[in-house]
C-alpha cells in the first residue's frame, strides 16, 4: 500500500450518499477508507461536500433506524482508517461532531467503532490526545436523559458496557502514548462534577476509583486519591458547623451522645413534643442536617470510599491505597482544621487493617505534633487527631495506645522541664493541648492504661505534669479537667491538690486564648459521625426490631443498605466506657438488649476482634460486663 | 540511535528559606520536574539529570520571599529529535494504514502507510498482522519489532514523533543489522521510486548494532525523498 494507490483510486468522484445508496456491501473497506481520505482532503481545496454529508452522519443522533446505525458504525470505521487525514484545525467540525458522541445513548457496536476512532486518533497526532481524552472522560457520567434509568436492569447493563470499554480504551490509549495517563489525571482532577447532582458526582466517584485499581492505576493512584479527598473536603466545609451548631456551653462534653437517634426521634414523636434533640457544641442535629443536599451527596460519596477500601483490603492492596491517602489526609484534611466528617476516611481505613494502618496513622500524628518545623495550628490539630483517634477508635491496641501516650507525656515533662513558666494561655499553647489530649484519652482508656505494667512510670508522670506552674488544670477544658479528675482520684492515680469548681462549665476563658482562633482547644474531629449512611445501622435495627418505624426525620425511603454500619462497629461511643468510679454499677434489663444488639453487631459486622473486650476487662478476669449504661455525669444536678 | 546528547550546563536553583536544611533535596524536586518535558533552555526533552552544587554559600534573593539561589553544575541527558534524524523504537501496534512505535519508552512515534516504502506490504500471518518487504523474505515488521526510522516531525508539547520509513536503512534493526553491508552498496544506485521529487544529501553515521560493533565511518548517501 503507498501513495500511488490512493490517487489511482476511482472513487475519487463518488459522493457519500451515492455510495449509501448501492448499499456499503459492494464497497470494500479500503475503499470506504480511500473515499473517507478524499473527503477529508477536498476540504482544503473548497470542495466540502462530502465531508459536510460525513459530518451530518455524525450529528444524527436521535432514534436511529437500524440502517442508520449501521451507516454510523460503517462510518466511524472508515474514519478510523483515514485518522492520519484529519487536521485539528481544518477538520474541526468533524471533530468536534465525533467528540460530542455519548456513548451511554447506543448499542456496544457503535461503541467499539468509536473507540476503535478514538484510539486511532489519539495515537495518531499529538494534538489529538487531550480532546480524545477528555471526551472519554465526559463518558464517565450519563448524559442527564439517562438519570431516570440508571438504577433499572437496563441502565446497569448500558452502565457496565459503557464504563467497561471506556477504561479499556483508556488503557489502550496509555500504551500507544505513554504519557497520555500524566494528562488524563489533570483531566480527570479538573473534571470532577462536584456541583451536579448525587447520583452523577457518585459514578464519577466510582470511575475515579476504578482507574486508580485498574490497569493504569499505578500512575494514577496518587493523584486519584489526592483528588478524592479534596472533594470530600470540598463538601465537607460548604456544610457549615454554624448554621446547625446550638451554642450551649452548659452542657458537657461526655454527657449522652447520640448514639441512638432513632429511638430519641421515636421518644420525641411519642411525646409529640417539638423538642429537638439534646444539642451538643460540636454534635448536629441530625433533623437539620438531613435535608441537606450537600451532606447527602458527602454521604453517598464516602459510602463509595468506604466500599473501595473494604475491596482493596480484600484483594490485598490496602497498603499501597493507605500512602497516598495519608499524604492527602496530611497536605488536605489537617489543614482544614475544622474538617467534620471526611476524616472518618481515614479511620475506617485504619480499622480495616489495625495492625499496619492503624499504627501508621498513630504514629504520623504523633509525628507531627513533636516536630518543631511544622507550624503550631498544624501541630494542635494533629494533636487533637491523636487525641480523638486514640480514644474513639476499638480496635487499637491497649500497648499502642500506651505508647502514644508515652510519647506524649514523655514530651510534656521535658517541656516542663525545659520550657516551663507561668501559666499563660497563649504561649504555651502546644503544651496545653497536649495535656489536655493525655487528659482526654485517659477519660476513655483509663482502666485498660493501668493495666498495661510497663506504662505505670509514665503515669505517675503525669501528677507533676498537671501540677506544674502552667496549671494545665486550670487552663484545659473545664469539662475534661473535671472528667479526669474524678476517674483519677478513683483509680488512685492522683489526687488534685485543689478544689475544681466548674460549676459543669464546658469551657472557660482560659481554654478559649489556648484553643486560639481555630478553637481547637474543642476539637474533637473523631465525635460519632453523624452522616446517616456511612454511619448507621439501619439494617440492624429492622432486624432486631421488627416493629421499629424508623421515624427518624431524616429517613428517606429505606433501602437496605448491602453495607452494615461502617464506622459504628469500630467506633467507642462514651456510653460503653467503664470509668472506675462506676464500678458498682448494677445491670438492669435495659442493658441486656443492648447487650445482645451489639454481639450481634460483632456478629455480621467486619470488625474480626470483640470491639468491647478492651474496655470491660480490668484484669480481674471478671466475666464479661454488660456495657452499662452510665449517665457519666453521676450527679444530680447534670442534665 | 540519534538524537540522544549530553549537556553540561550550569544552573541556578531558586530554594525557599523552609528548605535551608535540605537543600539537596529541594535541588532534586527542582530538576525532577523538568524531566520528560521539552526544554527551550535545553533544546530538548530532559531525561535525566546529574548535578554537584558549586558552593556552599548561596546569595539570597531581595524581595517578598528570600529564595537563595544555589549553582549547579549539571550534566543532563537531553532527547532531541530533529527531522531527518534515525531513530529507534518498538512497535506497539500495526494496522492497515499505520504503524505506531514507542521511542525510548515515553515518546510515542507514527508512521502512516503514505510514508512507509512500497517495499513493504501489509499482511495477516497465523493471525498476527504484519509488514513484510516484497523484495526481502526475512524483512519483517510486526508488533514488538524494534524498527528503526526517519523523523519527519517532533511536537515538543505531547513528544510525538512524526516517522517515516521510506529511505532505505530504515526498517527492523535486526535485519538491517545483518545486512548492513550488502545493503550499503547497494544503496548508492538510485531506487525506483514513483513520484520522488528532489533529493537530500546527509551526513550520516551509521551504526552496526551486531556483537562486533563496527562503527562506520560517516557516509554520504543520497537518499531520495518525497517531499
Amino acid at each position: 500500500m503507498g501513495a500511488e494507490e490512493f490517487v489511482n483510486n476511482n472513487s475519487k468522484s463518488r459522493g457519500f450518499h451515492e455510495m449509501e445508496e448501492d448499499g456499503f456491501d459492494n464497497f470494500t473497506d479500503s475503499e470506504l477508507v480511500y473515499h473517507v481520505r478524499d473527503a477529508l482532503n477536498s476540504v482544503s481545496s473548497g470542495d466540502n461536500e462530502s465531508y459536510n454529508q460525513l459530518v451530518g452522519v455524525m450529528y444524527h443522533t436521535d432514534r436511529l433506524a437500524p440502517d442508520e446505525v449501521a451507516l454510523l458504525v460503517t462510518s466511524l470505521k472508515a474514519l478510523s482508517g483515514a485518522v492520519s487525514y484529519i487536521d485539528n484545525a481544518i477538520h474541526e467540525t468533524l471533530l468536534s461532531s465525533i467528540f460530542r458522541i455519548n456513548m451511554w445513548n447506543y448499542g456496544p457496536d457503535v461503541m467499539d467503532a468509536l473507540l476503535e476512532l478514538i484510539i486511532s486518533l489519539a495515537a495518531s497526532n499529538g494534538k489529538h490526545v487531550e480532546l480524545c481524552l477528555e471526551m472519554l472522560v465526559s463518558n464517565f457520567t450519563p448524559p442527564y436523559s439517562f438519570m431516570g434509568i440508571l438504577k433499572q436492569p437496563r441502565g446497569i447493563a448500558r452502565k457496565d458496557q459503557v464504563l467497561s470499554r471506556v477504561h479499556s480504551a483508556l488503557k489502550h490509549i496509555a500504551d500507544l502514548v505513554p504519557l497520555a495517563p500524566s494528562k488524563l489525571s489533570t483531566i480527570v482532577s479538573q473534571k470532577i462534577p462536584i456541583y451536579a447532582k448525587e447520583p452523577l458526582v457518585v459514578i464519577y466517584m466510582e470511575n475515579m476509583l476504578k482507574l486508580e485499581s485498574g490497569a493504569i492505576g499505578e500512575f494514577l493512584r496518587s493523584t486519584m486519591l489526592m483528588a478524592l479527598m479534596d472533594t470530600l473536603i470540598d463538601l465537607d466545609v460548604d456544610i457549615g458547623w454554624d448554621d446547625i451548631l446550638q451554642d450551649d456551653s452548659s452542657k458537657g462534653i461526655f454527657q449522652m451522645e447520640i448514639e441512638d437517634v432513632d429511638e430519641i426521634a421515636d421518644y420525641d414523636e411519642e411525646d409529640g413534643t417539638e423538642e429537638v434533640l439534646l444539642q451538643f457544641p460540636r454534635e448536629l442535629s441530625r433533623k437539620t442536617l438531613g435535608g441537606n443536599s450537600t451532606a447527602e451527596k458527602l454521604d453517598s460519596l464516602m459510602v463509595v470510599t468506604f466500599e473501595h477500601l473494604k475491596s482493596c483490603e480484600a484483594s490485598g492492596r490496602l497498603i499501597e491505597v493507605f500512602e497516598p491517602l495519608l499524604d492527602s489526609f496530611r497536605i488536605t484534611v489537617l489543614t482544614a482544621y475544622k474538617s467534620k466528617f471526611s476524616q472518618f476516611v481515614m479511620f475506617y481505613a485504619c480499622a480495616l487493617d489495625p495492625e499496619n494502618c492503624g499504627v501508621r496513622f498513630a504514629v504520623l500524628l504523633a509525628d507531627i505534633f513533636v516536630c518543631e518545623e511544622y507550624p503550631l495550628p498544624f501541630r494542635m490539630s494533629a494533636i487533637s487527631y491523636l487525641a480523638s483517634y486514640l480514644s474513639r477508635a476499638n480496635f487499637l491496641s491497649a500497648p499502642l495506645v500506651a505508647s502514644m501516650l508515652k510519647r506524649l507525656v514523655d514530651w510534656c515533662f521535658e517541656y516542663c522541664k525545659t520550657k516551663g513558666g507561668e501559666m499563660n494561655p497563649t504561649s504555651h499553647r502546644l503544651f496545653y493541648s497536649g495535656c489536655q489530649a493525655i487528659m482526654y484519652v485517659l477519660c476513655f482508656r483509663m482502666k485498660s492504661m493501668i493495666d498495661v505494667a510497663w506504662f505505670k512510670p509514665h503515669l505517675l508522670l503525669i501528677e507533676p505534669i498537671l501540677k506544674h506552674k502552667l496549671s494545665p488544670l486550670k487552663v484545659c477544658l473545664p469539662s475534661i479537667v473535671d472528667e479526669f479528675c474524678r476517674q483519677a482520684e478513683a483509680a488512685l492515680l492522683f489526687t488534685s491538690s485543689e478544689e475544681f469548681n466548674f460549676n459543669y462549665l464546658l469551657e472557660s476563658e482560659h481554654s478559649r486564648a489556648f484553643g486560639g482562633m481555630e478553637r481547637l482547644d474543642m476539637f474533637f474531629p473523631f465525635d460519632p459521625c453523624l452522616l446517616r449512611k456511612s454511619d448507621s445501622l439501619q439494617e440492624m435495627h429492622s432486624i432486631l426490631r421488627p416493629p421499629f418505624p424508623l421515624s427518624s426525620p431524616i429517613s428517606s425511603p429505606i433501602s437496605p443498605h448491602p453495607n452494615i454500619g461502617f464506622i459504628r462497629p469500630h467506633f467507642v461511643y462514651w456510653s460503653m466506657v467503664r470509668p472506675p468510679y462506676d464500678d458498682d454499677e448494677g445491670i438492669s434489663d435495659e442493658d441486656v438488649v443492648e447487650q445482645e444488639l451489639d454481639l450481634d453487631v460483632s456478629k455480621m459486622s467486619i470488625t474480626p476482634r470483640d470491639p468491647l473486650s478492651y474496655w470491660i476487662s480490668n484484669g480481674l478476669e471478671e466475666p464479661r460486663g454488660m456495657p452499662a449504661r452510665i449517665r457519666p455525669s453521676t450527679s444530680p444536678e447534670s442534665l | 540511535m540519534e538524537g540522544l546528547k549530553v549537556s553540561d550546563a550550569n544552573l541556578v536553583v531558586y530554594v525557599h528559606p523552609s528548605k535551608s536544611t535540605k537543600v539537596q533535596q529541594a535541588v532534586l524536586r527542582e530538576l525532577s520536574s523538568l524531566l520528560f518535558k521539552f526544554s527551550e533552555n535545553f533544546d530538548g526533552v530532559v531525561l535525566a539529570y546529574d548535578f554537584q552544587i558549586q558552593d556552599k554559600i548561596a546569595k539570597i534573593l531581595p524581595g517578598f520571599h528570600p529564595y537563595f539561589a544555589v549553582r549547579l553544575k549539571a550534566k543532563l541527558l537531553l532527547f532531541a529529535p530533529k527531522p531527518n534524524m534515525l531513530l529507534e523504537g518498538k512497535v506497539v501496534k500495526l494496522t492497515q494504514t499505520s504503524i505506531h512505535v514507542i521511542v525510548l519508552g515515553f515518546s510515542s512515534a507514527i508512521i502512516s502507510d503514505e510514508d512507509i516504502r512500497e517495499e513493504f506490504n501489509y499482511k495477516i500471518k497465523h493471525g498476527d498482522e504484519q509488514f513484510g518487504s516484497r523484495s526481502h523474505k526475512r524483512h519483517v515488521i510486526k508488533v514488538g519489532t524494534v524498527i528503526r526510522f526517519l523523523v519527519k516531525s517532533f511536537d515538543e508539547e505531547i513528544l510525538h514523533i512524526s516517522g517515516s520509513l521510506v529511505p532505505a536503512n530504515t526498517g527492523s534493526i535486526r535485519w538491517l543489522a545483518r545486512h548492513l553491508e550488502e545493503f550499503s552498496l547497494t544503496e548508492r544506485s538510485p531506487r525506483k521510486r514513483g513520484e520522488s521529487e528532489g533529493e537530500l544529501v546527509i551526513q550520516e553515521q551509521a551504526y552496526s548494532l551486531n556483537n562486533d560493533n563496527r562503527i562506520k565511518k560517516s557516509k554520504k548517501h543520497r537518499i531520495s525523498e518525497e517531499s
